[in-house]
């Protein structure tokens, strides 16, 4: 066997570990349930905004602190606390992924990625209402 | 016959027939290149090879031809075709036309093929015997991306996606019943539809920067060239001429490496000046994906180099440059089919693509590997090992080291396909990044090592002493270096643990060490010819790279921490507040950014566009320095609700101040829904509201007003009050009460910085009745985020320096080759 088999070998070793180790920091996609099963642990919550539910926001005294409740899909609610400004098109939004960890009183959340209809350009749904703002009748 | 009024149907036609043209034609120029391939010396194979490259000639016409038809739809806004109304716009400047050619899948698409058509005439003209095969393959590459462009139903599948489909064909009216005859879904489009549209989609606003014009058509020229190399690679397999053909491809992939590599930085830049994560990378797996083929065709550049010099490493050659291919295919796979969904931000979404292009990978990626794994014993390889003392060994090991990381990369990326196939749910880490960068850190510092020492090694073996002799000078000069950037440069990255940070000082001397020794290498290792320092002049450049790439990530500082003055326990003890990396500007009050004061002056808006350039004046607290960002964002533009922000930046040659806006006050829909408060006061007392307090200074009785309308007889009552904020500063008001004719007027005053309005309710002598609202719908304010960016400049010149060298080492090769065809 040469040296530089050898050398290969121990990479591709390597390469396999790291790509476990990776499967292992990964996390998952989880409901608001197993987001709570799972207190401490960092998920990626699905989730839409629960606009009858008070929402806490003041850009002015503190960009950097949203409160609001996430339902998702089963109607199981939970409070969320974001230590950023508010997306702009949070209301829009139809869907959020909730990066973050429940710590047992709420889901401290560290980033959202909101998931507007109008999110991509090809999305039939916002040519049409781009059609309708660039005709005149 | 007209039924529909005004449309310019023509270059549609003409575009219809040129996109059939040039299919027919790449099919053509395949099949006869394969037949003067396979016919060899024969008298036959010259009329093929004729027949074929007027085939190939007349599909890079035609390819030229619907590019020009493309354009000219877009440049005339006629917007009866989808493509000109989807991507662009009336308000669109001239420069931003050929970016939103490239913007949908079909141009993007189309520019790829161009520059395979051009590559294809490069390669007629120059390669001589190996013209015929290499073409085959290159024009078969050609036929599967002229089926992208098709448009053309089989049963429910759609081949391609055809860019001159006009708006009426797309499906968009199907919805929009004021397109249809008597405004009837079930009636057909009324003829004059067109005179309704009044303008396009436009471009992303996104993509309105000057990089998109030049970014993509450079990074496709990069991805195109990928095939150089495969094809050549393939051929000698094929043709069993298996060594022939290295010193031919070898100016080709260092052509490729060069363009691929700025291409993919002229996207970092862009994502730099417009996009607002902060940076100029982020492992996006859009990035990844252009990553990872050009990681592995470095490796094979140096393969390639090695069995040129030693004979050894053709078998490894062979892979690396049928994967950097097989990764464009794959790469391509990834961010056009839709897959990667949640994943990216910004990948283009399916087009119901993702079979045609699953199918490409399994027609060009599969039969090259099976190909590569059948002839694999017959590859010439050399028996004996190489030396550990010898340059070729360690070139190896860093091609290797190159590759593994490639890999890793890919596989992180490829989640989602896993995913998918398994149905499973993983997703991205806590802090995907610096999953990235954990590993990546010892690739840089292994490659950092190898960069400067390898050069330094001969070819066979080396002996220690003259080894050791060349090499002192520049270790010693690079550890001193080093040592100083470490002890002064003050590169504290506290976000991980203390390890990581000793990693990143590790990194950081192996990239000084990779720059000196490179350096030193032009003199004492080829003794200042230019025309051999090519590729030491490349790895210099590569060594900044590295450098400005930590650096700029490791020293990069937030500015705009949250140091507003408010008090840490202004929300409750108990409050779980953390400092945040927001800050709000309100109109007119500076406020602390690191050694700067920070004011938003105001806004200005674009003249004809809902785009607003906001003002924001630096002025430092040290020097006397003072200048103005103006970072600008989309406000609800054309349909895309929410903000798109564009970051401004300030450049120094050292670092740069970055800033963006991250919210806006929602002007429609904060309403005053704040009402006044009544505080019955004495003067001298104090209000409280929720940012300080007001002081009542004095209540004075007038029987003349400076007003309209104050007539004599008519009595007036001044309150002079201050309002304290918690920031320290203050603001007088005097609103003011008016007795006239048994009537009672109050005049509110307003302080716009605190947002606070106050107001006289009633008077009683020496106390009153003062109102307090509090209002956030009076207030202009915004919210930005700002960043220094060191040593951002140090990478993007190593880019440069890079692609330079790359540039000489290429323009040498050709020369060696001529020399040698001559000879």
């Amino acid at each position: 066997m040469k040296k530089i088999h050898i050398i290969g070998l121990v990479f591709i070793a390597a390469s396999i570990a790291v790509l476990i180790s990776f499967l292992q920091t990964a996390s998952t996609y989880d409901t608001v349930d197993t987001a709570i099963s799972k207190q401490g642990k960092f998920v990626h919550l699905m989730a839409r905004w629960d606009s009858t539910a008070p929402l806490q926001y003041d850009a002015i005294r503190n960009p950097n602190f949203l409160s609001f409740t996430a339902v998702d899909s089963l109607s199981k609610t939970i409070r969320v606390v974001y230590h950023n400004p508010k997306p702009d098109n949070f209301e829009m939004s139809e869907r959020l992924v909730l990066k973050g960890k429940y710590n047992g009183e709420f889901f401290d959340c560290e980033s959202i990625q909101t998931k507007c209809p109008s999110k991509y350009k090809e999305d039939t749904k916002q040519m049409e209402k781009s059609l309708q703002q660039t005709t005149s009748l | 016959m007209d039924k529909y009024f005004g449309e310019t149907l023509l270059p549609g036609q003409l575009g219809h027939f040129f996109i059939i043209l040039s299919l027919v034609a790449s099919i053509v120029a395949c099949f006869a290149f394969f037949r003067a391939t396979r016919a060899g010396i024969e008298p036959a194979a010259a009329q093929w090879k004729k027949l074929a490259r007027y085939a190939f000639i007349t599909q890079a016409v035609s390819v030229l031809a619907i590019f020009s038809l493309l354009f000219f739809i877009i440049y005339n806004h006629l917007f009866e075709y989808r493509y000109a109304w989807q991507h662009s716009s009336r308000s669109l400047e001239f420069k931003y036309l050929l970016a939103c050619f490239w913007e949908g899948q079909e141009g993007s698409f189309l520019l790829w093929s161009l520059w395979h058509c051009i590559l294809g005439l490069v390669l007629i003209r120059t390669s001589g015997k190996w013209e015929t095969p290499v073409m085959t393959i290159i024009s078969f590459v050609q036929v599967c991306i002229a089926t992208m462009v098709m448009g053309i139903y089989f049963g429910d599948f759609r081949l391609g996606s055809n860019p001159f489909l006009l708006m009426r064909d797309s499906g968009l009216y199907d919805n929009a019943p004021f397109m249809h005859i008597g405004g009837d879904l079930a009636q057909g489009i009324r003829p004059d539809y067109l005179s309704f549209i009044k303008d396009g989609n436009d471009l992303n606003p996104l993509l309105q920067n000057r990089w998109m014009v030049i970014h993509p058509p450079v990074l496709f020229l990069g991805f195109a060239s990928t095939i150089v190399p495969f094809a050549f690679a393939i051929s000698g397999l094929w043709l069993k001429r298996f060594t022939e053909w290295t010193k031919a491809a070898m100016p080709w992939t260092l052509f490729s490496v060069a363009v691929f590599g700025v291409g993919i930085m002229m996207g970092a830049w862009w994502a730099y000046e417009s996009l607002t994560f902060g940076g100029y990378w982020a492992w996006d797996p859009v990035e990844n994906a252009s990553l990872v083929p050009w990681l592995i065709l470095v490796s094979g550049v140096h393969t390639l180099l090695i069995f040129n010099s030693t004979g050894h490493s053709l078998r490894a050659t062979y892979l690396f440059l049928l994967l950097g291919f097989a990764f464009v295919i794959y790469s391509t796979y990834l961010t056009r089919s839709g897959v990667l969904g949640e994943a990216s931000v910004h990948s283009f979404t399916g087009d119901g693509m993702g079979y045609q292009l699953i199918f490409f990978l399994v027609i060009l990626v599969l039969p090259s590997l099976l190909l590569y794994i059948l002839r694999y014993k017959q590859i010439p390889a050399i028996r004996k090992e190489e030396q550990t003392s010898s340059r070729e060994f360690w070139m190896f090991i860093g091609s290797l080291i190159f590759f593994f990381s490639a890999l890793i990369i890919i596989g992180k990326t490829s989640v989602p396909v896993f995913n998918k196939i398994f149905g499973s749910s993983v997703a991205a880490p806590e802090d995907a990044e610096f999953a990235y960068n954990q590993i990546q850190i010892f690739v840089a510092i292994f490659i950092g090592i190898l960069t400067a020492v390898t050069q330094y090694l001969k070819y066979k073996s080396t002996t220690g002493k003259s080894f050791l002799k060349k090499i002192a000078i520049p270790t010693v000069v690079a550890a001193i270096v080093a040592a100083l950037v470490l002890t002064f440069g003050d590169i504290n990255y506290s976000r991980q643990s203390y390890g990581f940070l000793i990693q990143i000082w590790v990194a950081v001397t192996c990239a000084i060490y990779a720059i000196i020794a490179n350096a030193a290498y032009i003199w004492l290792g080829v003794r200042g010819k230019l025309g051999l320092s090519g590729g030491s002049i490349a790895h210099v450049g590569f060594g900044m790279v590295l450098l400005g790439i930590l650096l700029s990530s490791a020293k990069k500082e937030i500015l705009s921490y949250n140091t507003s003055g408010i008090p840490k326990d202004f929300f409750g003890k108990n409050s779980k507040e953390k400092p945040g990396e927001n800050l709000t500007l309100v109109k007119g009050i500076a406020m602390k950014m690191g050694k700067f004061d920070v004011t938003y002056l105001g806004d200005s808006a674009h003249p004809k566009k809902q785009q607003w350039y906001f003002n924001i004046h630096f002025k430092s607290r040290t020097d006397n320095e003072e200048f103005t960002l103006r970072p600008n964002a989309f406000v609800n533009y054309k349909g895309n609700e929410g903000l798109m922000a564009n970051p401004d930046s300030k450049h120094y040659p050292g670092h740069d101040i970055f800033t963006y806006v991250s919210a806006l006050p929602n002007k429609e829909k904060v309403m005053d829904t704040a009402s006044f408060s009544s505080n019955k006061v004495a003067v001298g007392d104090s209000i409280f509201y929720s940012q300080g307090v007001l002081v009542l200074e004095s209540l004075t009785s007038r029987d003349n007003l400076p007003i309209d309308g104050f007539k004599p007889g008519d009595q007036g009552t001044v309150a002079k009050l201050r309002a304290f904020s918690f920031n320290k500063s203050s603001y007088a008001a005097q609103p003011l009460l008016i007795q006239a004719g048994g009537q009672q007027l109050s005049m509110p005053d307003t302080i716009m910085p605190l947002s606070l309005i106050v107001k006289i309710n009633s008077t009683d002598g020496q106390t009153a009745d003062i109102g307090v609202k509090e209002s956030d719908a009076i207030l202009e304010f915004v919210t930005l985020k700002a960043y220094k960016f060191p040593f951002i400049n140090l990478l993007w010149l190593g880019i440069v320096v890079t692609a330079l060298g790359t540039f000489m080492s290429m323009a040498r090769r050709i020369r060696v080759n001529r020399l040698s065809k001559e000879s």
